[in-house]
């Protein structure tokens, strides 16, 4: 049951995220990347990382899709771009991520990765353990981080900012 | 008790290569849109995409490894891409003020 779930989830992300590549429409590929960032946090649930499936709806689909659904709108870019790129380089590019994928597939298959685990932790991704991990052994980064979202936001203000003036 | 066997036979159904191999196709379709696409957005959301592989591979070797750190670090992964996400459509919204198009074959002036 659990497998099937996994091959579901997996075919609905990977054949969300080809049709959000292909397709002309900038809004209908947000669309797309939304439905397989969901299947992606179902994995997450699937193992057993509630925080983080909780944190990356929360994010991603939250924060950073709306974030592009309003650039879009705001760009009022109604009419699909016409202009393409050449037949070649699109099927030069097809053909460097499909022969990527295949040469890591083909390096990796034969990997062993080790037994899958005899005993499973079952705390490891709830918000308890992670805010351990978090406030002591990341304390730092953390804080790093928060100055990395100040930094980023005083340099969204400067570039509007400076558009203003040449105008 | 009956949780942890749940979770033990649903981790023994569904090896790890099958979630390094997911993590691999949804990596090169990210990099396939990067190079196939000429509007900006895209190439953003593709590299969305790229993150997001990522952090599915982290999370699944965290949890077949019993590991939490790496959990931690998608953790800031996330925080990473949030960030770069803002910076990046600020950008983005600027250089169509400024020249009136988001196709990266208009921004060609640094190209040779």
């Amino acid at each position: 049951m659990t497998a099937i779930l996994f091959y579901l989830l997996s075919a609905i992300c990977i054949i969300s995220s080809i049709l959000m590549i292909f397709h002309k429409n900038a809004m209908y590929s947000v669309l797309f990347l939304l439905i397989c960032f969901f299947s992606v946090a179902g994995l997450y649930v699937m193992l057993n990382a509630q925080f983080l499936a909780i944190v990356h709806i929360i994010v991603y689909a939250g924060a950073i899709m709306v974030l592009f659904l309003y650039v879009i709108m705001f760009l009022n870019m109604s009419t699909p771009i016409t202009i393409r790129k050449s037949k070649l380089v699109m099927g030069i590019a097809v053909f460097t991520g499909s022969s990527l994928c295949f040469v890591l597939v083909t390096a990796l298959w034969a990997t062993n990765f080790g037994q899958n685990p005899a005993i499973v932790n079952q705390d490891i991704g709830l918000a308890s353990t992670l805010g351990k991990v978090l406030f002591n052994e990341f304390l730092i980064p953390f804080e790093v981080s928060s100055v990395l979202f100040l930094s980023s936001m005083v340099g969204i203000v400067i570039f509007n900012k400076k558009e203003q003036k040449d105008e | 008790m009956n949780d942890v066997t749940q979770l033990q036979d649903q981790l023994r159904l569904v090896p790890l290569e099958h979630y390094v191999f997911l993590c691999i196709v949804l990596f090169c379709i990210g990099l396939t849109g990067v190079l196939l696409r000429r509007n900006l957005i895209n190439v953003f959301l593709s590299i969305e995409l790229m993150l997001n592989s990522i952090n599915l591979l982290a999370v699944a070797f965290s949890v077949y490894y019993n590991d939490p750190n790496a959990q931690a670090f998608v953790f800031f992964i996330m925080v990473v891409a949030a960030a770069e996400v803002a910076v990046g459509l600020a950008m983005l919204v600027m250089i169509y003020r400024n020249v009136q198009t988001v196709d990266i074959n208009a921004l060609n002036n640094l190209k040779w």
